[in-house]
């Protein structure tokens, strides 16, 4: 009996009501989850994955399960009575949400909380839920679990309100875990600790967890077998290794082909991307379900839909042609890409790094102070930064959030005004703030932000919008601003119709493009990109990249991309900036960032990030203390409070040094060059 | 248009709606066509048969001069709408000016016009109301100014707080790096963003201006007799309401009848365009 496995989910199809009937979410999906398993569900943004794992949950307010059976333990969930089914919440089955502030009560303490399922489910008294309560808590490894049990959630930081989630969701120790994008929101060196804790807890009690999630490289770290989703059909299933080696469906072929890996640059190995976009429940295509961006979709493909296959009895393909992908030899999956485990071709040496003239942008000692009301001293989001960038030039800036980069970036282009320092760009100096600044100047420097949802308005037209530039800044009539917006659109690979289209009948890919279309119009000589591509899927974001990189080349323009992803920077950069609390780490180039020796917080960030390679993974090197964070100074080490090389009073009390290391670097660091 | 067909039809299919849709309805048209519809004049007196009680001739009885009351209310409301209406409209086009401007510039003139609208809102309206046209005289364009001074701080608060919300987006951020002009982003870019709560804001003061347009005139501050103001009507009646009940029953009830149409049209207009989770 104990080969029953604990999650089993046979064709399931979960619909939602619409103005249109009722649309499949999920189409005869069939899965298995067996103890000491964890299974990846991966899938993008509409592919269904959430609504499983509610389904699962049995929380599905706006929808109904048309066919298909969930048993757990053998026991057929769907037949359950509320009543029973409370029974099984938390105590039989977990969940650990994506947003842990939202999931806590904001009014109860951590101790409370943890203590309150303890004892309804286990029927503790007050003093021994409270006890164990402090137990679970060192379980999740928090520091000092007496604090942490009397705060309340607002007091934690991101990291440790997911542990807590975590501690509460494997505190009644269930047969069954749901964890639904539980590292989404956090930063890549505090979700590496994460699935560290997650690996040790799931290993110690053998729990079946089903991992929700869109992030290739968190599965390749963390799941035995994944299930690839798609437009709510299941496309294929496989142990990780074997499906990361070989793919046998083109779409999982083409995700893990447009996600970069860590040191894969445009120059030597351009991302593969997947055209067009997931359909939408409404209209998706007869036969395959993905034959609209497959290049080896055939007439069969159109007609019929491909059964689930099973190329081996441990794993399924939902295409037709399965087989001629096993035999295809020109692709061998992400293991044989150009460049994995720490070798990284040094390529194109003339590629402008730092040339002799005079630099296009020249930060000198910028600081960005905010003065909140009541403060006498204020919050130093940006501290002594000092930058040159070249014409042509990607410089990438790094950080994670709250490391002030996108601070930075608004002071550049005049958004947040800065508090000290200067910008000189063309050798002109630019004022502080944007509203001081020239017709001119604002046509230099031009900005796409991070939520394509939010940059374009939802009232005005794609093509007025991208017209505006043109009147506004070049001062074209209308009829010459018409065509050149026109050809923006052509710019950018969307069609001429889109014009007449409001940006809510536009994809989130399609707008990020219209943004990048209307930031070239004024063909700017920097172009700041903050987060351009982190709101994206994963498919869309590759494209996003190339754009950007494309464009850069016609335009000759200097290129300053700043996201929190290290490997989707390393893709672009021609150099890179990392940052820690408002200041400047490490400058170095691409080519050498990521290899040996290091700043010791860019070691901590390569070794946190989840590499979507099963065979390539690294342990991540923990940091000293979560809690350090925010507490910098202005004299000491940013860093020194969770560094784990800190010499001691020395990083606490002196400002490092810039240090020249081999390779064009240059880091901030109190450790000698050849201890570093 | 700031009501899409659908919204329309979700108007329409809610009852209370549709109720309060179908009550302005039949106002704006006795509005309009007031004189086809009404029997008799304004001041037409019928010497002979003064202080009627309703009857097949005279629906609403007539008045203790032999007026026809029916004649009187239908005639009025176009008095009470165009006054209220044009009020109503006048304190929304100044109350989003602005609260628009407030609201994106900020600081000290925000801080400054602010509280000046908290001090204006202090006041009870209608002493605020009353102080105004005691200065000013009672006069048809001086009801139009009370009700814009007394209705601008309010609208220019929902307005400025819509504003606030939308003012950190990136599209505003974005027309300002391409050099947009205050004009265009005030009008342009958040204006679409902040009409929504501006129509249900705009019903909700339309159904208090009816109302004070008809207090002002039974306080005898508004519009003057012969004038057939609901407000006045039912102040002339007082001293016959014991003999002549209906000179003050039918006006009273058009006033009530007007109030509550506008009031569930309000209603509806809120659901439909904040959703059912807003009231």
């Amino acid at each position: 009996m104990s080969e029953l496995p604990v999650l089993r989910i046979e064709g399931l199809t979960v619909a939602y009501r619409s103005s249109k009937g009722w649309l499949e979410a999920t189409r005869q999906v069939s899965l298995e989850v067996g103890a000491g398993e964890t299974v990846g569900l991966v899938g993008e943004s509409g592919s269904g994955k959430s609504t499983l794992a509610l389904a699962v949950m049995g929380y599905l307010p706006n929808g109904r399960i048309q066919s298909g059976r969930i048993r757990f333990r053998g026991q057929d969930l769907l037949a359950l009575r509320r009543e029973e089914m409370r029974q099984l919440w938390g105590r039989q089955i977990g969940l650990v949400p994506q947003d842990p502030l939202s999931a806590l009560n904001p009014s109860l303490r951590i101790g409370e909380q943890l203590g309150e399922g303890l004892r309804l489910h286990l029927g503790l008294n007050k003093a021994d839920a409270a006890a164990r309560a402090l137990r679970l808590l060192e379980m999740v490894h928090v520091p000092d679990p007496p604090r942490v049990a009397t705060s309340y959630p607002h007091q934690l930081s991101g990291g440790m309100q997911q542990r807590v989630m975590i501690a509460m969701a494997f505190g009644l120790e269930p047969a069954l875990l749901i964890l639904d994008e539980p590292t989404t929101n956090l930063d890549v060196t505090t979700q590496a600790a994460v699935l560290a804790l997650l690996e040790e807890l799931i290993a110690q009690r053998q729990t079946a967890v089903l991992y929700v999630t869109h992030n290739l490289g968190v599965v390749a770290r963390i799941c035995n077998r994944v299930a690839v989703l798609y437009a709510g059909e299941l496309l294929e299933t496989a142990f990780t290794t074997d499906l990361y080696r070989q793919p046998l469906h083109p779409y999982t072929r083409g995700l893990l082909d447009s996600v970069p890996q860590v040191g894969q640059r445009h120059a030597s190995a351009p991302l593969q991307t997947i055209p067009g976009q997931i359909p939408s429940l409404g209209n998706r295509p007869d036969g395959c379900v993905f034959v609209p961006r497959c290049a080896l979709a055939t007439e069969k493909c159109h007609t019929e839909r491909p059964l689930l296959h099973t190329p081996t009895p441990t794993r399924t393909s939902r295409c037709h042609f399965w087989q001629e992908l096993v035999a295809s030899k020109e692709w061998g999956g992400t293991s044989e890409a150009p460049v994995v485990n720490g070798q990284f071709p040094i390529s194109n040496p003339q590629a402008p790094i730092s040339n002799s003239s005079s630099p296009l942008l020249r930060l000198t000692d910028v600081s960005v102070t905010f003065r909140k009301r009541g403060w006498r001293k204020g919050v130093r989001a940006v501290h002594e930064v000092s930058l040159t960038t070249a014409r042509g030039e990607t410089l990438g800036l790094v950080g994670e959030s709250g490391s002030g980069k996108t601070t930075l970036a608004r002071a550049i282009i005049g958004l947040t005004p800065r508090s000290s320092g200067e910008i000189e760009l063309l050798q002109l100096r630019l004022p502080p703030a944007l509203s001081a600044r020239s017709r001119a100047m604002r046509r230099y420097v031009q900005y796409v932000f991070q939520n394509p949802e939010e940059a374009l308005n939802p009232a005005i037209t794609i093509g007025e919008t991208l017209q505006r530039p043109f009147v506004t800044l070049q001062g074209l009539s209308r009829q010459e601003a018409q065509a050149a917006a026109l050809s923006l659109l052509q710019a950018v690979r969307l069609p001429p119709e889109y014009a007449q289209r409001l940006p809510g009948q536009l994809s989130g890919g399609e707008k990020q493009r219209v943004a990048i279309a209307r930031a070239f119009a004024t063909n700017p000589d920097l172009l700041i990109a903050d987060e351009a591509v982190s709101a994206l899927d994963v498919s869309v974001q590759a494209a996003i990249l190339n754009l950007l990189y494309e464009l850069q080349r016609e335009h000759e323009n200097a290129l300053l991309f700043i996201s929190h992803d290290l490997a989707v920077v390393g893709y672009l950069a021609d150099r890179i900036a990392v940052m820690v609390d408002g200041q400047l780490m490490e400058i170095a180039p691409a080519e050498t960032l990521f290899t040996p020796p290091h700043h010791p917080y860019t070691a901590v960030l390569l070794s946190a990030i989840p590499n979507p390679n099963p065979q390539a993974q690294q342990a991540p090197i923990s940091l000293a203390d979560e809690v350090g964070r925010g507490a910098s100074t202005a004299i000491g080490c940013p860093f020194q409070g969770r560094c784990p090389r800190s010499l001691g009073v020395l990083c606490q009390t002196q400002r490092p040094p810039w240090r020249e290391l081999p390779g064009n670097k240059r880091v901030f660091c109190h450790l000698p060059v050849e201890e570093l | 248009m700031l009501l899409p067909h659908f919204a329309v039809r979700k108007l329409a299919s809610t009852p209370a709606s549709a109720l309060g849709g179908t009550i302005v309805l039949m106002f704006l048209l006795l509005a309009l066509f007031g004189p086809l519809i009404a029997p008799y004049g304004l001041n037409e007196q019928l010497y002979d048969e003064a202080r009627q009680p309703p009857s097949a001739a005279h629906w609403f009885g007539t008045d203790h001069l032999g007026r026809d009351v029916f004649s009187r209310v239908v005639l009025g409301t176009r008095d009470v709408l165009a006054l209220a209406g044009l009020g109503t409209l006048l304190a929304v086009l100044s109350g989003a000016s602005l609260g628009l401007l407030s609201g994106y510039l900020g600081g000290w003139f925000d801080e400054i016009l602010m509280r000046f609208f908290d001090s204006l809102l202090a006041l009870p309206a209608m002493l605020l109301a009353l102080l105004l046209l005691g200065t000013l005289g009672p006069s048809a364009s001086s009801i139009l100014l009370v009700i814009a001074v007394v209705y601008t701080p309010i609208v220019a608060r929902v307005a400025r707080s819509v504003v606030l919300a939308v003012k950190s987006k990136a599209y505003v951020e974005a027309a300002r790096i391409q050099g947009e002009s205050l004009a265009r982003i005030l009008f342009r870019e958040i204006l679409p963003a902040v009409l929504p709560a501006l129509a249900v804001e705009a019903s909700l003061r339309f159904s208090y201006a009816i109302f004070l347009v008809a207090s002002l005139g039974f306080l005898g501050v508004g519009v003057q007799p012969p004038s057939p103001n609901w407000g006045l009507m039912v102040s002339e009646a007082r001293q016959h309401v014991s003999q002549l009940p209906w000179m003050m029953v039918y006006p009273a009830g058009a006033i009530a009848l007007l109030v509550i149409g506008v009031n569930l049209l309000a209603d509806g207009l809120k659901r439909v365009i904040m959703g059912n989770d807003y009231l």
